[in-house]
C-alpha cells in the first residue's frame, strides 16, 4: 500500500507529561483512519504534530515517502494537509469570508489583500458547498451569530477550498445537532470517494466505525492496537476500547 | 395588486442593506453621531469660540502630534495589546535627533535617525512584550519609566532650541501653514490614518492583528505568525511616536525634554472613544481619529463654555471609563 502519511517513534512531552511515546502512525492513499482513544490518549497531540502546529521530541514523518524536516502549519498545508479543529479555529468577530481564508489571506506578493476575489469565493462556497441561501447570511456577515453546525461547515469548506490531499477532523461531531452529524459523516464519506484520505477521530466509537476503513486505539499516549472494521463488528470494537481503558490492554 | 409586490419587494430589499450597514458600521456611525453632538453642544454652550475659525486651527496645530500616534496605537490595541510608552519614545526619538544634527549637521539624516530609533525602541517592546512574555500593560510602564530616565541622563534637564529649522525644507513640509491656514501636520495626520487604515484593512498585517485580538489560539492554528506581527506593530508605534516628537517639536522650535508627557491619557482616550474593544479583535482607524478631535477639542470647549480646567482630567476619565464600560456591556450581551 503507498502511505501519503508516514510517522515512525513519534515521542512528545509537555514538562513532565510524556504525551506520546515512540507512536507509529500512517495513513494509506485514499483510507480513511478513525483514531479512538480516551481523554487523554495523545488523539489531539498526535494531530497536531501532523499539522505542523507541535514538533515531536523525537521520531520521523514521511510523507509521500519523502521525509520531511521542522514541520510548520504552513509546511503541512502545502503538502497537503488541511486540519477541522476541535477548536475550529475560528475568530468570532470577524466576518465569513475573513474565517474562511484565515491564515492565508488572499494577497499579491506585497501582502495587500485581495478582497473582493475573497468576498466572490466565499460567496460562490456558500452557494456550492455550505448550501446557504437566505440572504441573511453573506460574506460580510460576522460569525459570532452561527449555530455550531454552521461553524463546522465554515471550518469544513475552509478546509476543502484550499484542496486538501489529507483531511484531518478533530472531535467533528462535538456539539452537532443528529442531523448536523449525518452531514458531517457523509461529508467523511464524500472524502474517500473523491479518492482523498482523511483521519477521523471521535469519542463515539459509532461514528468511526462507520465510516473508518481502519481503527487504530491510542491509549496513554501508546497504539494498544489497531482493526481494519471490515475484520471487527462494532460491538466487538466497543467491548475492547472498554477494556482499554480499565485494563490497558485490548485483550 | 402585482405592481405593489414589485414595488416593496426591492423596497424591502434596500431595508434590509441599510440594516446591514448599520450594523456593520455601527461604531463609526456612533462615533461620528457623538461628535456633532459634542460639537452642537460647544456651538451652543460658547458660541463665540466654536463659531469662529480661531479654535479649528488650534486643533489642527496640536491634534496632530499625538493624533499621528493613536492611529498605529489602535492596531496594537486591536490585536490585544498596550503601548503606554509611547510619550517616552517621543522624547527618545528628539535626543537622537538632535544628536544626529549636531553630528551631520543634516536635518534630512537626523530625520531619518530619529525614525529608525523609533522603531528599534518599539521594536524592543514587542520584543520583551512577545519573547518574555510580559503583559504589555506592565512591559511598557517598565520601558517608559526606562526611557524617560534616558533622556533625562543624557539632557539632564536641557532642551535645545530649534530654531535652526528655520526656512528649511524640513520644518515647512511638516509644520508650515498650508495656503497660510491649514496647518501641514494634519495633513500628515490624515496620511497617517489613510496609511494605518490601509495596513488594517487591505494587507495581511491588519487581517493578521484583527485575528491575533480576536482569538490568538485560532491564529496560531492556521499558521498566523502571531509574534513576528505583534512585535511589528509596536514597531510602527514606535516609529509613529518619533514623528509626532519630531512634529511637536519643530512646531514649537524647541525640544523639552519632557516632550510627551501629558499626552498619554489623551492619545489613550482617543483610542478608546473611537470604538476600539479593549478585549481586542475590533476596531477602527475612522473611529480614532474622530476619537483624536472629540478628545482635542474638550480641553478649549470646557474653558470655553466657562467651567475651569479643573474639569479636563475628570472628563477625559469619564469618556475613558464610558467607552470601556461600554464595550464591556455589549460583550456580555452577545455571549
Amino acid at each position: 500500500m503507498d502511505y501519503i502519511l508516514e510517522m515512525k517513534g513519534i515521542s512528545k512531552s509537555f514538562g513532565e507529561v510524556q504525551s506520546l511515546r515512540n507512536v507509529d502512525f500512517r495513513v494509506g492513499a485514499n483510507e480513511i483512519v478513525g483514531l479512538l482513544g480516551d481523554n487523554g490518549a495523545g488523539k489531539s497531540t498526535l494531530i497536531k504534530i501532523i499539522t505542523g502546529y507541535y514538533r515531536p521530541d523525537s521520531g520521523e514523518i514521511l510523507f509521500r515517502g519523502q521525509p520531511v524536516e521542522n514541520l510548520t502549519v504552513p509546511k503541512a498545508r502545502a503538502l497537503g494537509v488541511e486540519t477541522v479543529y476541535q477548536e475550529r479555529a475560528l475568530a468570532d468577530l470577524q466576518t465569513l469570508w475573513r474565517n474562511i481564508f484565515l491564515g492565508r489571506e488572499l494577497s499579491n506578493r506585497l501582502g495587500v489583500l485581495q478582497v473582493k476575489r475573497m468576498k466572490d469565493e466565499t460567496q460562490r462556497l456558500m452557494v456550492d458547498q455550505m448550501g446557504y441561501t437566505s440572504s441573511a447570511v453573506n460574506p460580510d456577515s460576522v460569525i459570532k451569530t452561527f449555530s455550531g453546525g454552521e461553524k463546522q461547515g465554515v471550518a469544513i469548506t475552509r478546509a476543502l477550498y484550499f484542496h486538501a490531499e489529507l483531511v484531518i477532523l478533530d472531535e467533528p461531531t462535538m456539539g452537532l445537532s443528529l442531523h448536523e452529524t449525518r452531514k458531517l459523516l457523509n461529508f467523511v464519506r464524500d472524502i474517500k470517494e473523491a479518492g482523498k484520505c482523511a483521519v477521523f477521530i471521535d469519542h463515539n466509537v459509532f461514528h468511526v466505525y462507520s465510516v473508518a476503513d481502519r481503527v487504530v486505539v491510542l491509549d496513554r499516549g501508546q497504539i494498544a492496537g489497531e482493526f481494519l472494521t471490515k475484520d471487527i463488528t462494532h460491538d466487538d470494537l466497543m467491548d475492547k476500547m472498554y477494556r482499554v481503558a480499565q485494563t490497558g490492554s485490548l485483550d | 395588486m402585482t405592481a405593489r409586490v414589485e414595488n416593496s419587494k426591492p423596497e424591502r430589499v434596500r431595508l434590509a442593506a441599510l440594516m446591514q450597514f448599520a450594523r456593520k458600521n455601527g461604531l463609526q456611525i456612533g462615533i461620528i453621531g457623538v461628535m456633532l453632538g459634542i460639537w452642537l453642544l460647544f456651538i451652543i454652550g460658547a458660541s463665540d469660540t466654536f463659531l469662529k475659525p480661531d479654535i479649528y486651527r488650534a486643533l489642527m496645530t496640536s491634534v496632530p502630534y499625538w493624533g499621528v500616534i493613536a492611529l498605529p496605537l489602535t492596531m496594537v490595541i486591536i490585536a490585544g495589546d498596550i503601548d503606554l510608552s509611547f510619550i517616552s519614545i517621543m522624547a527618545v526619538g528628539m535626543v537622537v535627533f538632535w544628536e544626529a544634527y549636531e553630528t551631520t549637521s543634516s536635518l534630512g539624516v537626523a530625520f531619518a535617525a530619529s525614525l529608525v530609533s523609533g522603531f528599534l525602541v518599539g521594536l524592543l517592546n514587542g520584543i520583551i512584550v512577545v519573547r518574555l512574555g510580559i503583559p504589555a500593560l506592565i512591559a511598557t510602564i517598565g520601558t517608559q519609566f526606562f526611557w524617560r530616565g534616558v533622556v533625562e541622563v543624557i539632557r539632564r534637564g536641557q532642551g535645545e532650541s530649534l530654531t535652526l529649522a528655520r526656512d528649511t525644507v524640513l520644518r515647512d513640509v511638516l509644520v508650515s501653514k498650508v495656503g497660510g491656514y491649514v496647518p501641514a501636520q494634519v495633513i500628515w495626520m490624515v496620511l497617517v490614518a489613510l496609511a494605518v487604515w490601509f495596513l488594517l484593512n487591505r494587507h495581511k498585517l491588519g487581517a493578521h492583528t484583527y485575528l491575533i485580538g480576536d482569538n490568538e489560539a485560532s491564529a496560531r492554528l492556521m499558521g498566523v505568525n502571531v509574534g513576528r506581527t505583534r512585535m511589528l506593530l509596536f514597531a510602527l508605534v514606535g516609529v509613529a511616536a518619533a514623528f509626532g516628537g519630531i512634529i511637536q517639536s519643530l512646531d514649537v522650535w524647541y525640544f523639552w525634554p519632557n516632550l510627551g508627557e501629558g499626552y498619554l491619557m489623551t492619545t489613550l482616550a482617543a483610542v478608546f472613544l473611537g470604538g476600539t474593544s479593549v478585549f481586542g479583535g475590533t476596531g477602527t482607524i475612522l473611529g480614532t481619529f474622530v476619537g483624536c478631535f472629540i478628545i482635542g477639542a474638550i480641553q478649549p470647549g470646557i474653558i470655553a463654555i466657562g467651567l475651569t480646567g479643573y474639569w479636563t482630567k475628570l472628563i477625559y476619565g469619564l469618556i475613558i471609563t464610558v467607552s470601556v464600560a461600554m464595550h464591556a456591556f455589549v460583550r456580555r450581551r452577545m455571549e
